[in-house]
Parts: C-alpha cells; structure tokens; sequence
C-alpha cells in the first residue's frame, strides 16, 4: 500500500530546517502493518488531517522532546475519518495509552481515565509513540490503510459528511483546551491564533463556556477574522492590536513595557511562539489562567510577569474525561461543537497523497491563503 | 499694499497648482474651463510697533472695559490664561504674541504691587505641552519667573478638586471651568486669532472648561448645525460657548479679554513659493520648488515630518484688542475677516483640498489619519462663510499620504478609535452614542492626559464630529495618494492621482462638474455666495 512515511533521517530533518520542504517525508509502497493483537482491526482512511505537529515534524521544527516517545519510521497522520471492514466509519482517538498497548496494570493516569497523561508511552506490545500517528507499528492516516485499537473508535453519526468528521479530533484538543481553565462568572476571554485549533477554540468556547462573556479573537488574515467572528468571537484584532483592545474590554491600563496592570481572565494562546507566548502574559490578569493550546517547542519568554502577577499557565493536550463538563468526554464534546458550529466548513482544501508537498506547503501558509484545514484525500487511494 | 483674494478661472494657458500633500506637495493641472482656484489675500500689513500697540490696548480697552492698571491692585488674585501650542499654525517666530502680551500685562502687575499670579494654559482636552513649547509660546523670562515656583499651570479638565461648577445656562447646560481662573479678582485671557473661530468667549468656556461642559457643544448635533465655525452668527458651537461666556460673566467671573491677529505670512522666505500664484513664480521659486519636493521625496518620513515640524512662521501681528470679551471679538474677527475672506461666486461640484503637514493637533507630532479627516472635513470643508465650497451631494478631494501612524505619547485614545470605533462605523451619531463615554471616562485615558502629553480620550470623537456636517453633506470623499487601508477604515475612498479621483467622482457627480481648488494654506475663508 502507499503511504507517507517519515524515517529517521538527520540530514533530511537538518535539511528541511533550511529549506523549508518536507524532506523527511517520502511516498512509498509499504507493507500493511501487522494487527498487534485481537481488540485491534484495520481502518481505511476517508480524509486525513494534517496539523500543526504534523508539520512541525516534515519540517524539521519539532522538540527533541518526542524522540523518545515515538518510534521511527512512522506514517503521520491522526486526524482521521476512516472506514472500518464491516463499512462503520470511524474517527480515531489517537492517543496511545495503556489499555491500548496492553500494559496491566495501567499506570494512575490510565487507572483515572486520564489517557491524554499515560506514563507508559514506551511500555507494553506496541513501539513508542504517543499517538497513532508517531508510533511505527499503528500506521498513520496518511496511507491507504491503518490498524487501530477498539478503544480508539468512534463511530461518525449519521448524515455526517467526511468533513465534519475529520473535525472531530481538533476540537477534542479545542475542547480539552476550552475546558482546563477555571469555570468564573462575567469572563473576558483572549483566543490568540485563528488557525484550526483557534477557531475550533473560540467555537469550544462560545458553546461550553457560558461564563465567557467577552471574548476576543487574534487573527492574522480577513478569512480568519470572519471565521472567528461567525463562530462566537466577539471582537477580532489584528496581532499587533491585542493589548490595546484587551486593555479597552477590561479597562486597565498598559504600562511603559507594553504589559496590561489587569487583563482577561482567560487566555487561550493557540500559536505556541515566543510572540504569542509574551502577548498571552501581557494580556492575561493577575491570577489568570493561560493555557497553551498550540504545541510551543522551545521559545524565550520573559516570565517576570507570571511570576509577579501570579499567572497560572497550563498545558492542554489531547483529550479526556472533562471535570468541568461533569466528567464527559472531550470526544462526545466535540461531537456535539462540530456539529452545532458547522465545523466542516474550515476544511479548505484536500489533496491526494501523490500532491503531498503542495498538501504540506498549503497546510503551512493556510491562513495567508484563506484556508484553514488541509486534509488528504484517500477515498480514491488504491487500497489493498 | 496687500493683495485680496482671488479666483482663478483656469484655462489652458493656467501653469500646474501646487497642491499639499502631507509633507510635501504635487503640481497638479486641473481641468480647463470647469475649474478654479481660490487664493488667499496676501498678508496685511504687521503693526509697526507691536509692543506699544499692546501697551495702548491694555490701556484704552474696549466695550464696558476699565484699563487693565485700574483693575490690579495689591494682594489680588490675578491669573493669566493663554491659548495652548494649537495656535498659530505653524508655530511663529519668537517672540511669541503671548509672550509680548503677557509682559506687558505682568509689568502694569508688578507696577501695581499684584503678587499672586498664577498663568494657566488654557489646555481643555488638548495635551499638555512640554517644557521647550511652553518656554517658545510665553518666552523664557516669563517662564523662568513662574514654572519653578509652581505658578505656570496646564488646565486639568480631570482635577475635580481643580474645577468649579458655575451653573447651568438656559439650555441646561453645565458651566464647569478652572477653579483658580473662576476664584481670581482678575482672568485676563491672552489669545491668538489665527481663524475667527478662535477667542470671545469660547477662549474661556471651552479652553479652561471639564468633559462634563465641553460635551455640551463638542457633539454631533452641535458640529452639524454649525455653519460654518468660521461664521459665529451661524455656529451652534459658537451660541453655546456664548451662553456659557455670559453666565459665566454673571457669576462673577471678571474676565479681561486680550485678542491678538495674525498676518497669513506662514512659511519662511526659502519656501516663499508656497506663498505665491504659481503664474508668478520666479526662476529661483521654481528652483526652490524642485530642491524641496526632490529633498523630501529622498528624506524618510520621519525626517521629513521633522523638516515640517521645524518650521516656525514669520507671522507677524496686525491687532491687538483687549477689554469686555464681545466687544473685543467682533473688532477682532473684523481683522481676521480682512485677512482672510475671498468673495467666491456660488458653489461647486468637486473641491479639491491639498492638505498640509499640520494641524491644530499634530504640533511636534504625526499627522494620524483622524487628523487628515478632521482637517480636510472638519478645517479646510468649513473655511466658508454662507455656503459651503462645495454643493451639497458634492465631492470633497483630499490630498494627503494619510499613513497608518500614530504618536503613541500623544494620541493613545486615537489608536483605540481608529482600531476599535471606526472599524464598526464611521458614521457619528453611531460613534457618540456606542462609544464616546467608555472613551470619556477610561481610566487610563485621564492619567495619561493628567500626567503625561496625551490628548484627552474623547479627543478623536471631537475630531470626527468636526467632520459631521461635511460627512452629511458630501455624496463622497477620496483621498489622493492615502495609504489605501487607512483611506478605507475612514470610510472614504484612495485614489492615485488626482485624475483618477476626478474620474472616481463623475460616478457621482456626472462628467462635466465644475471644481474648486481652495490653495491652502494660507489659511483664507471663502465667502461663499
């Protein structure tokens, strides 16, 4: 079968760095992989997405951090609608925790449901890796076909297009996200970053978080401005706008440095860069929470304020059962967002496997062309 | 002997018209046999010897007036107010009018023995002005007389405990102005009439009056029904300020009223063309024309502005007046009037504004794109007298690179009204109503305006309303050579050249509408019949 598949590969990774091209990633006919036991099947994908850590990665740009928690060569992809033998369709809750590699006892996190924080990443019968996706003996999405565990699938409700289905697993992170700050009453909120993950934010947001009452969205380009707008902002900036309109929704002041003396109670920073990073601190009041939703890597951030202002800055990654949406899913969440907000419509563009350095340098100059999601299309992949 | 106004009809034969642009200006050929320009008179005559004229002004005052000596006396509580760095524009040679009248003023003070005197600039919602500006308006011997011992204020519109509610007139409105300026024996207010909207009472009640009394003729309504500033016998602005310059007569307030005008002489001899009609250029004009434009055109905006913001005029004075304010007035808007009015017969189709580097708000700053609304709407559309230059449903063409700047120092509230208000609307009454008191009373606003050089946050809705009648009355405004997303968040629409805009406007205006060119600065009043 074809996939694209990524291999350890210094020079290809350095090379990317400088280029700009996905070097690391080659199409090539491969072998199926193997079912790694008897809860497992095999899943043929419909529409796969790519992602900020996807691109992260073909480009050369992600942390050292992962090395040891995914295992090379693996075919990427893990925003995935997927048929399975018997014509289900499927999306894929990617994250590869206990129950899933066979590991028993499960460690706590596990024990608690909280899959997104499994200590075992490297344990049991499967080869690291965090996600379908990053783990060599699953496969991933970009390919004709993918094995997955029982636990991982959740059947696509009728009448449901491949699109909004492949929206499923960014606004599970959306919702995670949207969920790990305090609940409070009469919140101004700040969501910088309107790429997928911003958008399916502020739509997390405006559906699960009634205590947000002002929310302010960051964008970059006029087709981000009017997505965020439709889907529940209730200001959209520019970049370079944020402070001073964070200062006028809450009435502080900004002083000399360009820090806020108060701010939003909530701020969602779903870019991940050092800018980004500095403006969410700034921006963000004493004792608010910001919560990284866009995966950072190393950056430099001046964390004077955090301290002095006694900001708490929470991670968000992946999905699980949500105290504050008493103990439900982020995936039953999400079903409901994708479908209540329209999510479908931020799939811009879908590519075959063959045009994937296009896919890939569409998928990262997304906003700049006025698309959001950039998917593969493997519902024509010859498959076998 | 000075010259009136004239104007021109342009012909085929008409030399191209020097046209503003920011820092800079274009030659532009206007289209024959439907155009014409509009000159100002050359500058009057100055007053031979300025200082005696004061001298014998402070003397011999108008109206129900005694002379000043007669009004001071030992242990009194004198104050002196004086116009703010707005005026004149650009700012003049020293020694200052302010400076010459407030000498004389402190020397029959001292020879009367007064030793409480406090100088107020008379700020209202305006930045404060910095040391060096302050030293350039009332001189450096006054200066250094009175800022180290704390006796040189700047009005706090935002000082509760530095205001005093007088009343309120007839028409419900608040009088709330200076407390030391209201509680002194003796408010001489020192002006300088560059147009004649400036002085009367309104140098009073608005430039030492709070947001809480300002509001009441710097809105929408008002600005609209105000036609034109220029013409106080038809400005609402004007009645208000009145209403409130009685009342605050009839509470006691005794003001003495000193009014000074200018001569339009507004640029140095080096950029005499600016002066000139075109036709009478010299060689060495054009030569100066060709070094300038080609200098600025390699300088970088910021050292541009800072050529512009550099110049101080030769305006030398052709009148002083002083005693009862209204009797004052009227004899200086007669001089301002003889200055700067130009018979213009009946209205036109287009007019076309080329606008300068400078505004009343943008001394020693950048001219934001507020302010080329506010100048070319709110100054240059309301520089008539009877009817406005161009016809209602009409075309206003304004010249200006229009950048997306700002000075964060001095205009903070700007940014915000340029980022936030006009980016929902730009229509006024929707502005004043959705926005002007979050503005008004935004914390942070009022202490950078107490505390620093910032302008009051709701200066910019002032600056848009300036704008009101002439939004209402134009079928459309362009912009020529504006940086094109500045041009649309005013809600106008950018041009590349002046034939383009002449082209975007017969949409509106049909193909052969006449134009007006008015060529100002100098600053003239087209009398419009």
């Amino acid at each position: 079968m074809r996939a694209l598949r990524v291999e350890r590969s210094l020079t290809r990774f350095a090379a990317a760095r400088i280029s700009a091209q996905p070097h690391p990633l080659r199409l090539a006919d491969v072998d199926p992989p193997d079912l790694p036991g008897a809860d497992w099947q095999v899943v043929r994908p419909l529409l796969s997405g790519i992602c900020g850590s996807d691109l992260a990665t073909v480009s050369g740009r992600s942390s050292r951090w992962f090395e040891p928690i995914v295992s090379f060569p693996f075919v990427p992809g893990h925003e995935v609608v997927a048929d399975t033998d018997d014509g289900t369709r499927v999306v894929i809750e990617p994250v590869l925790h206990c129950r899933i590699r066979g590991v028993d006892p499960v460690c706590p996190a596990c024990a608690a449901g909280r899959t997104n924080h499994c200590e075992r990443l490297v344990a049991g019968h499967l080869s690291p890796g965090l996600q379908t996706g990053y783990c060599r003996d699953t496969g991933g999405g970009w390919s004709a076909l993918l094995v997955a565990h029982q636990a991982q699938l959740h059947p696509v409700p009728e009448g449901w297009t491949d699109e909004a289905a492949v929206m499923v697993e960014p606004t599970a992170c959306a919702v995670h996200a949207a969920l790990a700050a305090p609940i409070g009453h009469g919140v101004t909120a700040v969501v910088i970053g309107a790429g997928t993950i911003g958008l399916c934010t502020i739509a997390a947001v405006a559906h699960l978080r009634p205590d947000v009452t002002e929310l302010i969205a960051v964008a970059k380009h006029p087709e981000q401005r009017r997505l965020a707008r439709e889907l529940g902002a209730t200001h959209v900036v520019d970049p370079d706008e944020i402070r001073r309109a964070v200062r006028r929704a809450t009435g502080s002041w900004i002083l000399d440095q360009g820090q806020l003396t108060g701010g939003a109670g909530v701020v969602w920073d779903c870019v991940g860069s050092a800018g980004s990073i500095a403006d969410a601190l700034a921006v963000a009041a004493p004792g608010a929470t910001v919560v990284l939703a866009g995966m950072p890597g190393h950056v430099g951030v001046d964390l004077t304020g955090l301290w002095q202002r006694e900001i708490r800055l929470a991670g968000a990654y992946a999905y699980g059962p949500e105290p504050a949406a008493g103990g439900r899913h982020s995936f039953e969440l999400a079903m409901e967002v994708v479908g209540r907000a329209g999510l479908d419509r931020l799939v811009s563009a879908r590519y075959p496997l063959d045009r994937y350095s296009e896919a890939i340098d569409h998928a990262a100059h997304a906003g700049g062309r006025g698309a959001t999601k950039v998917v593969f299309d493997l519902r024509n992949e010859r498959r076998r | 002997m000075a010259r009136p106004g004239f104007v021109l009809e342009v012909d085929r034969s008409t030399p191209p018209i020097l046209t503003w642009h920011g820092e800079g200006f274009r030659l532009e050929r206007l289209p024959a046999g439907r155009s014409r320009v509009i000159y100002a008179p050359e500058p009057l005559k100055p007053l031979d010897d300025p200082d005696e004229e004061i001298r014998q002004a402070l003397l011999h005052p108008m109206g129900d007036s005694a002379p000043l000596p007669d009004l001071l006396f030992a242990g009194m509580r004198l104050t002196i107010a004086f116009d703010d760095i707005s005026l004149p524009l650009p700012p003049m040679r020293r020694p200052d009018n302010r400076q010459r009248v407030m000498e004389a003023v402190l020397e029959m003070a001292a020879a009367a023995g007064v030793d409480d005197v406090v100088l107020i600039c008379a700020l209202a919602l305006h930045r404060r002005m910095t040391e060096a500006e302050l030293r350039h308006a009332v001189g450096d011997r006054v200066y250094d007389a009175f800022a180290p011992s704390g006796r040189l204020l700047q009005h706090d519109a935002e000082d509760p405990a530095g205001l005093v509610h007088l009343g309120q007139t007839d028409q419900g409105e608040d009088v709330e102005i200076n407390r030391r300026a209201a509680e002194s024996d003796l408010l001489v207010y020192v002006n300088i009439n560059l147009v004649a909207m400036d002085g009367g009472h309104k140098s009073v009640a608005t430039g030492l009056a709070s947001y809480r009394s300002l509001r009441h003729h710097h809105n929408v309504r008002t600005m609209r029904h105000s036609r034109s500033f220029m013409d106080q016998e038809r400005s609402e602005l004007h009645s208000s300020n009145w209403r409130m310059g009685r009342l605050i007569a009839a509470s006691g307030v005794k003001v003495f009223q000193i009014e000074t005008t200018l001569n339009n002489d507004a640029f140095p001899e080096q950029m005499g063309f600016l002066q000139k009609r075109e036709w009478e250029w010299t060689a060495r004009d054009r030569g100066a024309y060709l070094a300038t434009t080609k200098s600025l055109s390699l300088a970088p905006p910021r050292v541009a502005r800072s050529i512009f913001q550099s110049i101080k005029a030769p305006h030398a004075m052709t009148s002083v007046y002083a005693g009862e304010v209204e009797a004052v007035h009227r004899a200086t808007t007669d001089m301002v009037y003889r200055q700067q009015l130009v018979a213009v017969d009946g209205q036109t189709d287009i007019a076309v504004f080329g606008l300068p580097h400078l505004c009343p708000y943008n001394v020693n700053s950048i001219m934001n794109p507020i302010l080329v609304m506010c100048m070319g709407l709110g100054y240059l559309f309301n520089l008539y007298r009877g009817q406005p230059v161009v016809r209602r449903g009409g075309v206003a063409i304004l010249s200006h690179p229009t950048p997306w700047a700002f000075h964060p120092v001095h205009h903070p509230s700007y940014i915000d009204f340029f980022e936030e208000v006009l980016a929902d609307t730009t229509d006024p009454v929707e502005i004043e109503k959705n926005y002007e008191a979050r503005f008004a009373n935004d914390e942070w606003y009022r202490h950078l305006y107490r505390t620093s050089h910032a302008y009051h946050g709701v200066h910019p809705f002032y600056m848009w309303y300036w704008g009101a009648h002439a939004l209402e009355h134009l079928g459309r405004v362009i912009i020529v050579g504006g940086e094109p997303r500045s041009v649309r968040r005013l809600g106008f629409s950018p041009a590349s050249t002046l034939a383009d805009a002449l082209e975007m406007a017969s949409d509106v205006v049909g193909r052969d509408a006449t134009i007006t060119h008015l060529h100002c600065p100098p600053i003239m009043i087209a009398d419009v019949s």
